[in-house]
């Protein structure tokens, strides 16, 4: 057997989502821009994908969806024109961020710091998110845009997003979020929260890759990011990802029609893989409270096995999971998020994320708890933590400072 | 950046057969215990280096013949990633039967190297050159409490770059002979910098206590001064070829006051020395003539011919004089 268990990185495209976009391969190619039928006919097929992005958002006809390239897309054009518009051409300088944002915010935000943007980054509590009064403090007069994420791809931890959005349209601050954890994983209603600006990408939900898009509230003013061809009312140029964009409505409206009802199918799973993990392992610890965290995800700790070695051993069983252990990663950077969390700096070498979809099967959750609980097993028995015999007198090792890493983050 | 770099290369892809083998199935790895040891007559040592909040840790236990001071028996246990297993697993079997002066001579390319499943083909991907470094500093610290001395102790240079064992002396002298100005020269004259990068600036994936970029700045810095110093001594025993420009312009401008421009002044006219451009062949010493020299006919000829052979008895046989 082999498991799929880091759907929080990609999904599986649903075949149903593949079985709409086909057409618009070989048969539909025309450029939705032309004027000749090729190009006309596929106007309606589009006008139903935006239908379903609007309706699985609940977004209101005065706002706007522009379909991106990929959420990271999305967010570079936010930060870089916020910049521009409100930074540049005004008398703002400063933004508000969290110090566990995605790479395509934390990146973007080190860029506009040498452009002379001031970013506060702001740290989270143990259960991993910004609480609103913390979001409300550090917001002044010169701030221009406050960005933060629905729900943390690491922790599955869900922010706090309608308070936060209260405090931005009290202050008049600008408030963008990045929603790739949350649409499509719960419910994201744009009418029932202030949000000037929301990203989403498609193959987190199950649609296909290389298609995102960005939501504007009121169609309000934001310089665009791509010049060129009109496309998107001008909003964004480039020509439509026609099978993409077929594609992302299926998907999200396969997603959200039976939001609440898929979310207990998928928590239920969660929790007993969650539950068994608890029961049969000392040692592990589970981040986040579980009522406020996306359905599909766990991030835990288990002592004494490091995170790669740990992904190594349910690779070899054919299961894909995902570590934020600095061990895995190319350039030995620990996790941001690890750190940020900051209760446990062990966190940041053992934590494995399991993340599951709808089409993760009840067989599939306790072949994993069978191969997950094998591995500890067998890793804690070569590992030093779990050593009996200890060292000689002298021999003892010193404590690791993980706080320049800290620093690195600031 | 070019084509192979566009995907980010699979970290495990690039293990040795070995490495996984290891990985999936370590040799050496267990305990021995004081009652082990004692039963046969040896002395158990246990030595930890790294922590688990540091990512990797690794325990060595050593059983030693105390009349021979040879290893005859060692286990570790691991808290790392793969090639941390694997590189401690190796370590060990790379101990055994070795006495402990013997044993601390194993570095961590030793470690490295038998991991190799070729010759030739590194068996980790560069970041991953560190895990071997525990390999080794473990060893020194079982050495050391052997011993009964520091574990630093067998150290016997300031090591910069631990991953490909670069000495802060080699890296001071291949900067000076070769001239090297950039962090990436080092890295191509010397592999220092080219593993995990931790001790090429601070911020890197551990604290260092020497870093490329200051040791890089240092000796330049130092080899500007001595080149200061060379020609200040230059200066002062005439040299003039090995002079700064602006001991150059003195010592010229002292030439043209003592034997020229008395000469100069006395027919209404003067000279200033402009510039002084130094090739391999040539100094080129520019003038510009001043009152009534300007546009006399001589001044491109016998006047000039005096001041230039006067330059040239006095401070140079390279030096040519052109008026501007």
């Amino acid at each position: 057997m082999q498991v799929y268990m880091d759907n929080n990185a990609t999904t599986m495209t649903d075949p149903k989502v593949v079985e709409a976009m086909l057409p618009f391969y070989s048969e539909r190619y025309g450029n939705p821009n032309s004027l000749h039928k090729f190009g006309t006919s596929v106007h309606l097929p589009l006008s139903k994908a935006i239908d379903q992005v609007y309706t699985g958002i609940n977004a209101a006809e005065s706002d706007d969806i522009v379909f991106t390239s990929c959420a990271t897309e999305a967010n570079n054009w936010v930060l870089q024109s916020v910049w521009i518009d409100k930074v540049l051409n005004s008398d703002k300088n400063h933004m508000v961020t969290t110090e566990v944002e995605h790479p395509s915010i934390l990146a973007t935000c080190k860029f506009l710091e040498e452009q002379g943007m001031k970013v506060t980054y702001l740290p989270v509590n143990e259960q991993g998110i910004v609480e609103a009064h913390t979001v409300r403090s550090f917001i002044t007069d010169k701030t221009a845009l406050v960005s933060i994420m629905w729900a943390n791809n690491e922790t599955g931890m869900i922010f706090p997003i309608q308070e936060i959005g209260e405090i931005c349209k009290d202050k008049g601050v600008l408030f963008h979020t990045d929603a790739v954890q949350a649409v499509g994983k719960i419910p994201v209603d744009m009418q029932a929260v202030h949000v000037d600006f929301l990203s989403m990408s498609a193959h987190k939900f199950h649609g296909p890759k290389g298609v995102g898009a960005l939501y504007i509230k009121d169609s309000q003013q934001l310089t665009p990011l791509f010049h060129g061809g009109e496309q998107m009312g001008g909003r964004r140029s480039g020509t439509l990802n026609v099978p993409g964009i077929v594609g992302m409505g299926k998907a999200l409206e396969l997603a959200t029609q039976n939001i609440e009802a898929t979310m207990a199918l998928i928590r239920s799973k969660r929790d007993r893989l969650e539950d068994a993990l608890l029961e049969l392992l000392d040692d592990v610890m589970v981040v986040g409270d579980r009522n406020n965290r996306t359905p599909n995800t766990i991030l835990i700790s288990v002592r004494g096995v490091e995170g790669e070695g740990m992904l190594w051993d349910l690779n070899n069983a054919l299961i894909g999971a995902s570590t934020g252990s600095a061990c895995a990663s190319e350039d030995l950077e620990a996790n941001t998020v690890m750190l940020a969390i900051g209760a446990d700096s062990e966190l940041a070498h053992t934590g494995i994320r399991l993340s599951l979809s709808r089409f993760t099967t009840d067989e599939e959750v306790d072949y994993v708890i069978e191969a997950f609980t094998a591995a500890v097993k067998r890793l804690r028995a070569i590992s030093s933590s779990y050593a009996k015999v200890g060292p000689t007198p002298g021999g003892e090792a010193q404590a690791c400072d993980l706080l320049y890493l800290h620093d690195k983050c600031d | 950046m070019a084509k192979d770099n566009l995907l980010g290369g699979s970290l495990w892809d690039a293990y040795s057969n070995k490495v996984t083998t290891l990985m999936n199935n370590p040799q050496h790895q267990g305990e021995i215990t004081e009652e082990e040891a004692a039963a046969h007559g040896n002395k158990l040592i246990v030595a930890d280096f790294g922590a688990e909040s540091c990512g990797d840790a690794v325990r060595l236990y050593w059983e030693i013949n105390p009349e021979t001071d040879v290893i005859e028996n060692a286990k570790f246990k691991s808290f790392g990633c793969g090639t941390a297993i694997a590189s401690s697993d190796v370590m060990t079997e790379l101990c055994m039967g070795k006495t402990v002066d013997e044993a601390v001579k194993i570095t961590n390319i030793d470690v490295e190297k038998a991991l190799r499943d070729d010759p030739d083909t590194p068996a980790v991907p560069p970041q991953k050159m560190h895990c071997s470094v525990m390999a080794y500093d473990v060893i020194k610290k079982a050495a050391g409490l052997y011993k009964g001395v520091d574990a630093e102790s067998f150290e016997e240079d300031i090591i910069v770059c631990e991953c490909a064992r670069v000495s802060l002396s080699t890296l001071q002298e291949v900067i000076r002979l070769n001239d090297l100005k950039t962090i990436e020269e080092i890295t191509d004259y010397t592999k220092a910098g080219g593993f995990c990068k931790s001790c090429i600036k601070p911020g890197g994936h551990e604290e260092r206590e020497y870093y490329l970029v200051d040791i890089l700045a240092d000796t330049r810095r130092q080899m500007d001064e001595e080149k200061l110093a060379a020609a200040a001594d230059a200066g002062a025993l005439g040299d003039f070829e090995h002079m700064t420009l602006v001991q150059q312009i003195k010592a010229i401008d002292a030439v043209i006051d003592e034997s020229v421009r008395q000469f100069l002044v006395m027919d209404g006219g003067n000279m200033e020395v402009i510039d002084i451009k130094s090739s391999d062949d040539n100094i080129d010493v520019y003038i510009r003539y001043l009152g009534a020299c300007n546009g006399c006919a001589s001044s491109t000829t016998g006047t000039l011919y005096a001041i230039e052979s006067t330059l040239k008895e006095k401070l140079s046989q390279k030096i040519r004089v052109l008026p501007i």
